[in-house]
């Protein structure tokens, strides 16, 4: 079953031909060489795949393409180098938020994603807001710090 | 700006193209013409290979097996020992033990055609559990008594005296079981020909491990094949010994095939077809006194080692010097038996052994505290082991040990006391406390005898190239060396380079493990540094060195006798809990821990190795529950094998004990392992608190609870 999808990828247009059932991620990944956003688990357990989807949160591994007709995907690679991409991975970076890093570009989805909605997050909402994120190397608090320092020094960005 | 003092503070270097993506993994890499390599595994847990039907293979698809290594070469893969096989070849001894790869451009095609390999068996009986293997269930799996290695050590008087006059002998079994590393990178390995010679890309900790472990597979000397890490996205002993499971099969594929050849586990073939954490059994007798002193402890330790050797002597060794924890008792006699059975073979697990036995004596003293009436942290410190005391192996302590001071700084910090006595036993709030300590490197002399480390420093204009075989997995060694080696030089760290090993380029600084890194591999670095600062002026040439071994400290690997380690990493750790009644749900509420690991390199990195440390111990206890039916691992997926999340843990709060270490790098000692070792007996000792039971067996999730307040 051959299909024509058509959706945006970082703003620019994306014209998928294929199987709808074909997961997002792997187009991602294989066809987009979008390699920062990382597979994990393979069922939406871990959050690596993490991309925004119309400006929310969602796990890329468990996504078929089918599903994202006319969406605004943005992955890791079209958010890193905004002004609040940058903020939230230099305050990773400073933070001691990161480690193998393997769930990071993951995370800094899930932190764009909260502090969009939520700019001013305290230690409870950060916690929940990347609950759908395994990291296991951190323990989280330094990234849950990180988090909390990107919202601070982000300011009237997040606003 | 130049690094002055170590304590400078600096960004992480491996950060930034972490966060923005960019770091590549393995699985990032593609090359021209690449194939992919899907893994054909026994589903049997024992028994023979009558067959292997494999279908009709479309044009440019393979099947490689044991039948494909070539003439001069061995099926087997050299780890400590060569007892473990490339590909299971005649019987099969654990469920996922390679039998083929099939290899060929299209991932989905090599899903289908693995469906149709059909393999038939004639099953024996598995030996799963440790007790299984004692009872030689099936018959005997490794020679007439399926135990693949043991030690012991003894220390004060003979043990069977002190029972003879002790006023009461205790006797309890305490139980741990298997753990998955979950590195959230899964396992991945590709192979490639580069200018006429074998290149495997690999995520690893230990590269050239890697290359001696596969070279006889072709016949081949392991220089002849390249070793190139990648970015490894977690490890934690998980990519220690294993990556050589995945290379070897690829390097006889490569000598058939010779096109580049990718092989990345999903997460089920990680859960299931990889190595864990040893499965132990710990029985103590202790002989007690009518005031309840230890006059002496006798302890037989069981580890389930699964169908191969691997690493699990050396681990075993660990386990055992470790058994007596951070504690001073006048007489022990501690044996530790590896056993074989049907199981993935266990292996190297950040702790290596000592996490068991950690867990044991520290939930072992509780007990014995509980039954006289005494507070156990109180108890366990009357036994602190001190500067000059002797070990169990008759070696002795050399450095000044502050763990009274450690004590103090969480029991005050977490209002321990106060908190204990109103508490109380059985009032569903509860806090517990543990001790513990990890021996740095490698033990005795096996850092002087076998690894033989080097470092190399390359000088060229006004940079300096660290040459080693270290990898970075995460912990922040890349970040932390470049800082030892920038201070020793006076260099600002953007001057100082360190990529991921190559073996065709650096020297074997031997592997990242036994939280030597920075000990050893820190210290040759930073001596090399020195000796490069004095002849600056020289213009561009190289600084190598190998480890010395400091003079005066014996050790005879036979008996197992003299100073097992030189430094310790010291750890307390204060856990409080709050147990839901209905629902046995145990809510943390609050961690404290102290460490002393000499004195920090980074403290930021440590921080996080501290955090990062703490939960998956915390884990270890309350949830990581890997169960094995019949040879096979139930927990498949990280939906079933759960690991803490965000939100299972609440905020730590952490001190390090400053303690310069007299032979390390700016008076650094290990930590990546010591801050895995002893948070999970805090838990316990708080849940036990909390619900008056007695817990002798982790982990134990909300079902266990209930089972143990039946019991109690």
């Amino acid at each position: 079953m051959l299909r024509k999808i058509v959706f945006s990828v970082n703003d620019a247009r994306v014209v998928f031909t294929g199987n709808p059932l074909t997961r997002l991620i792997d187009v991602l990944r294989d066809e987009l060489k979008l390699t920062g956003v990382k597979e994990g688990c393979g069922e939406g357990e871990c959050g690596a795949c993490s991309i925004l989807k119309d400006g929310k949160l969602v796990t890329s591994c468990i996504l078929p393409v089918g599903a994202c007709e006319g969406s605004r995907i943005y992955t890791i690679e079209g958010i890193k180098d905004t002004d609040k991409g940058r903020c939230i991975v230099e305050a990773f970076r400073d933070g001691g938020a990161v480690q193998c890093g393997f769930c990071i570009p993951g995370m800094v989805m899930a932190a764009y994603a909260l502090l969009s909605v939520n700019p001013d997050p305290d230690e409870d909402a950060i916690r929940r807001a990347i609950s759908g994120n395994i990291c296991r190397c951190t323990g989280y608090d330094l990234i849950v710090a990180s988090i909390r320092l990107a919202a601070e020094r982000g300011g009237d960005l997040w606003r | 700006m130049p690094i002055n003092c170590i304590d400078d503070k600096v960004v992480r270097v491996d950060a930034e193209a972490k966060a923005r993506g960019e770091a590549m993994y393995v699985s990032d890499y593609s090359f021209p013409d690449m194939l992919y390599a899907r893994m054909i595994r026994s589903d049997i847990p024992r028994g023979t290979i009558d067959s292997i039907s494999v279908p009709q293979l479309p044009d440019g698809y393979y099947f490689i097996s044991a039948k494909d290594i070539p003439e001069g070469g061995k099926n087997e893969l050299w780890m400590i020992a060569k007892d473990w096989r490339c590909f299971a070849d005649g019987d099969v001894r654990y469920v996922g033990e390679t039998i083929g790869l099939l290899v060929g451009p299209d991932r989905n095609m090599l899903d289908y055609l693995a469906g149709r390999v059909k393999i038939s068996y004639t099953e024996q009986e598995p030996a799963v559990t440790i007790d299984d293997a004692l009872s030689l269930k099936g018959g005997p799996i490794v020679g007439e008594d399926n135990v693949l290695c043991s030690l012991f050590c003894e220390k004060g008087e003979k043990m069977q005296s002190i029972m003879d006059r002790a006023d009461s002998v205790f006797t309890e079994t305490i139980e741990t079981g298997f753990q998955e590393h979950v590195h959230l990178e899964t396992n991945g390995a590709l192979i490639t020909i580069e200018d006429g010679r074998y290149v495997i890309y690999v995520s690893a900790q230990c590269p050239f491990y890697v290359r001696k472990s596969i070279a006889g597979l072709l016949g081949l000397n392991p220089e002849d094949i390249v070793i190139r890490q990648t970015t490894t996205g977690g490890a934690f002993g998980g990519k220690e010994h294993f990556p050589d499971v995945l290379a070897g099969p690829l390097l006889v594929a490569e000598s058939v095939i010779r096109k580049p050849i990718k092989l990345i586990f999903t997460r089920e073939e990680d859960m299931l077809y990889s190595v864990k954490r040893h499965p132990s059994k710990t029985v103590f007798r202790t002989a007690l006194d009518k005031e309840g002193n230890i006059l002496g402890i006798e302890g037989t330790i069981y580890y389930n080692c699964g169908a191969y050797l691997s690493a699990s002597y050396v681990v075993l060794q660990r386990g055992v010097f470790h058994a007596n924890g951070v504690y001073d008792f006048p007489a022990t006699y501690l044996k530790g038996i590896g056993v074989a059975t049907n199981t993935f073979p266990s292996d190297a697990f950040r702790g290596f052994g000592a996490p068991q036995t950690l867990f044991a004596i520290e939930t072992h003293l509780d007990h014995i505290a509980h039954k006289f009436g005494f507070d156990p942290a109180e108890y366990k410190a009357r036994y602190f082991i001190r500067k000059g005391g002797e070990t169990v192996t008759n070696g002795h302590i050399i450095e000044e040990v502050k763990l009274p001071e450690m004590m103090k700084k969480i029991a005050d910090a977490s209002d321990y006391y106060r908190k204990a006595r109103e508490y109380g036993i059985g009032s569903g709030k509860g806090i517990g406390m543990s001790f513990y300590n990890h021996g740095g490197a490698f033990t005795g002399n096996g850092e002087q005898a076998i690894i033989k480390a080097h470092a190399r420093l390359v000088k060229t204009g006004d940079r300096v190239r660290i040459e080693v075989g270290s990898t970075e997995m995460g912990q922040g060694f890349q970040t932390a060396l470049r800082k030892i080696v920038a201070n020793a030089l006076g260099l600002d760290m953007d001057h100082v380079d360190y990529d991921n090993p190559d073996t065709s380029l650096v020297p074997d600084s031997g592997p990242t493990a036994a939280s030597r890194s920075t000990m050893i591999v820190g210290k040759i670095a930073e001596d090399c540094a020195l000796e490069m600062k004095e002849r600056w002026a020289e213009g561009d040439f190289s600084v190598e060195k190998e480890y010395q071994h400091p003079e005066g400290h014996p050790w005879n690997q036979e008996t197992f006798r003299g100073d097992a380690y030189l430094g310790y990493g010291w750890g307390a750790a204060c856990v409080e809990v709050e147990v839901d009644r209905l629902t046995n749900e145990v809510r943390t509420t609050g961690i404290w821990t102290c460490h002393d690991i000499g004195h920090a390199i980074d403290e930021l990195i440590v921080h996080g190795q501290v955090n990062g440390g703490v939960i998956q111990s915390l884990g270890y206890a309350s949830m990581e529950k890997m169960e094995n039916r019949k040879g096979h691992f139930k927990q498949s997926s990280m939906s079933d094998y759960v690991i803490p999340t965000s939100m299972d843990f609440p905020h730590q709060e952490w001190f390090l004990e400053d303690n310069p270490y007299q032979w390390g790098p700016q008076g650094a000692k290990g930590m990546g392992e010591l801050v895995f070792n002893g948070a999970d007996a805090a838990y316990v000792d708080a849940v036990e608190r909390a619900l008056g039971i007695t817990v002798t067996k982790i982990p134990i999730p909300p079902e266990d609870i209930e089972e143990a307040l039946e019991n109690a």
